[in-house]
């Protein structure tokens, strides 16, 4: 009895541990099922390529090009603010402050990833929105440029954290060789660390950039939702992400504009899965 | 030539400048929202029903709504989630197999929470007619927490040294008895703060639930797991963007109270986590 009631358990220890993989092609299988079949009426170039998203004309018009460029010019922008402080302030957590000072550090960027999209998206409505507003003069605050701002909050995290696990697991003799043979300690950051965990701070970034590209409700609530090839970062724009939040609700079950949501669906899976493949290659170089 | 301790010192203020330009902000966020947010709160507003096109009122529908949610989802994710963590510390030696468990893991934790929006519509509300629901919204937050539960237990599974095994095995129990009654007690803290990490990821998530169970507004509470229920980070976001006219406070008081959940949450993992850090005796 007790060895049947053991075979039971480890069987669905194993099942369990599978689990993951099954769930991750289950994913796969449903966007496919729902996605694929706007390609019987838009063709796969026309879907990527075309100019002109207009779901519910008749006929519907399916190009998502002016939402890919919108996620492309927010990303962009995201990654620009966001590489260059998260990985300075990697460095500064890693390397030169003080023991009590780091603990607080983490926690506050701890904190910061534990924030809720749709707070933060609250947060830059009621603020961010109307100073980018009066800095530009602009009829409206809701641009790509503020999306770009608030995002960038949201790569921090990821890119902090991960950019410091790679400094942190440099060998210690590097660092003690470099200072040993009269480096600075900014020299042997830049000149040893930094080299010595690109790797990790590669990984890092990206992993912060596929953060960013799947972002939804922030993005939603302000860069505007004009789903138009932006002309500016100064312009609202309609990210992938927030196409499919805004119109999904709207869609019926089973029609074009559905499957087209679907189809926009499979986009950004590929495009997170290709993110995270890669980045984990990246992590596990230094194994 | 350049004066190394110039560009060191010039270097350093940058760093300095780079993590401020992060935790001010932060910190900022968090003042203005309790600031804005705490006068908001009254025990009217959090026992409430919404009231004039949620211009007025409570937000308890949302509160409950959310707790149905995070609790439904933890149900399914907690045992499928921990299991999986066990196999992958003690049972799993295959490495290919190891390894497309781990890319596995690593790809459900990247995918955008949209996407589970869309597989939790596509799959739970219409492949299984369980229509816009509690259960297909748990669910599909269930699947969206698994990444973060299986991986923190398995740290913590793996964090119990190889002797304890050892010794268990040698006096004659079972793979399943030194795993049910040396490890898992030994890995607990460990679990639990990943499971109130996972909580606090599902409290505070809005994309996966917007098409799978959150209603738009729905001032009572649900009799079934069939029922759709208001969630908070979805009220928040409909009655920022949705609703004209909402006063400030009601919308500061909703953050301050989603806000708090989810810190609270994260509070108690950091906590957990400190205390059984210092207590550990290997």
């Amino acid at each position: 009895m007790q060895k049947f009631k053991e075979l039971f358990i480890e069987k669905l220890i194993l099942i369990c541990g599978v689990a993951s993989i099954f769930f991750v092609g289950l994913i796969f299988i449903f966007l496919l099922k729902e996605g694929l079949a706007v390609f019987k009426t838009t063709g796969p170039f026309d879907f990527l390529l075309g100019r002109k998203w207009y779901p519910i004309s008749e006929p519907a018009q399916l190009g998502i090009l002016p939402l890919i460029m919108g996620s492309l010019v927010v990303t962009l922008g995201a990654a620009i603010i966001s590489v260059p402080i998260g990985v300075g302030c990697a460095i500064y957590i890693a390397e030169i402050a003080p023991l009590k000072l780091k603990e607080v550090l983490k926690a506050g960027i701890e904190l910061l990833a534990a924030i809720p999209s749709v707070v933060l998206g609250f947060i830059g409505m009621v603020t961010l929105v109307p100073l980018i507003k009066s800095i530009f003069k602009l009829p409206t605050g809701l641009t790509a440029l503020s999306g770009s701002i608030m995002l960038a909050f949201m790569a921090m995290p990821t890119i902090v954290s991960i950019a410091e696990d790679a400094l942190y697991s440099v060998p210690k003799n590097y660092k003690e060789g470099a200072l040993a043979l009269g480096a600075t300690k900014w020299q042997m950051i830049w000149r040893v660390m930094l080299p010595a965990a690109s790797s990790g701070i590669l990984a890092a970034i990206m992993l912060g950039i596929g953060r960013v590209i799947g972002e939804t409700m922030a993005v939603m609530m302000i860069t505007g939702n004009a789903a138009v090839m932006p002309g500016s970062i100064l312009v609202p724009v309609r990210t992938l992400t927030a196409t499919i939040a805004a119109e999904m609700g709207e869609a019926v079950v089973g029609s074009e504009h559905y499957f087209a949501l679907f189809a926009i669906g499979i986009v950004l899976f590929v495009i997170s899965f290709a993110i995270n493949v890669t980045a984990d290659l990246f992590l596990h170089k230094r194994e | 030539m350049k004066n190394p301790y110039g560009t060191q010192k010039i270097a350093f203020f940058f760093l300095l400048l780079a993590t401020l330009l992060i935790v001010v902000p932060v910190g900022l966020i968090v003042v203005i929202i309790i600031q804005k947010g705490l006068p908001a709160i009254s025990w009217q507003f959090l026992t409430d029903i919404p009231r004039q096109g949620m211009r007025a009122g409570g937000i308890f529908p949302a509160i409950i709504g959310t707790l149905y949610l995070v609790s439904g989802a933890v149900a399914f994710a907690l045992p499928i989630g921990l299991l999986a963590a066990i196999y992958l510390s003690e049972y799993s030696k295959d490495t290919i197999i190891n390894r497309i468990i781990r890319l596995a893991i690593v790809n459900l934790s990247g995918v955008p929470s949209v996407v589970y929006g869309l597989f939790g519509l596509a799959l739970f509300v219409v492949f299984f007619k369980f229509g816009a629901s509690i259960l297909s919204g748990a669910l599909t937050l269930g699947i969206m927490i698994l990444p973060v539960i299986i991986t923190t237990s398995r740290e913590a599974l793996e964090s119990v040294p190889q002797s304890f095994r050892e010794v268990s095995l040698s006096l004659g129990a079972s793979k399943w008895q030194t795993i049910r009654h040396i490890v898992l007690p030994n890995a607990i803290p460990g679990i639990l703060t990943g499971t109130i990490l996972g909580l606090g990821r599902a409290a505070g998530e809005t994309a996966p639930i917007l098409f799978t169970v959150a209603a738009f507004y729905l001032p009572q509470l649900p009799k079934s797991v069939f029922d759709q229920v208001m969630a908070l980070p979805y009220h928040l976001y409909v009655i920022s963007t949705q609703v004209p006219n909402v006063d400030e406070k009601i919308r500061y008081g909703t953050a301050f109270v989603l806000l708090a959940i989810v810190l609270i949450m994260n509070l108690v993992a950091i906590v957990i986590r400190y205390k059984f850090r210092k207590r550990k005796k290997w």
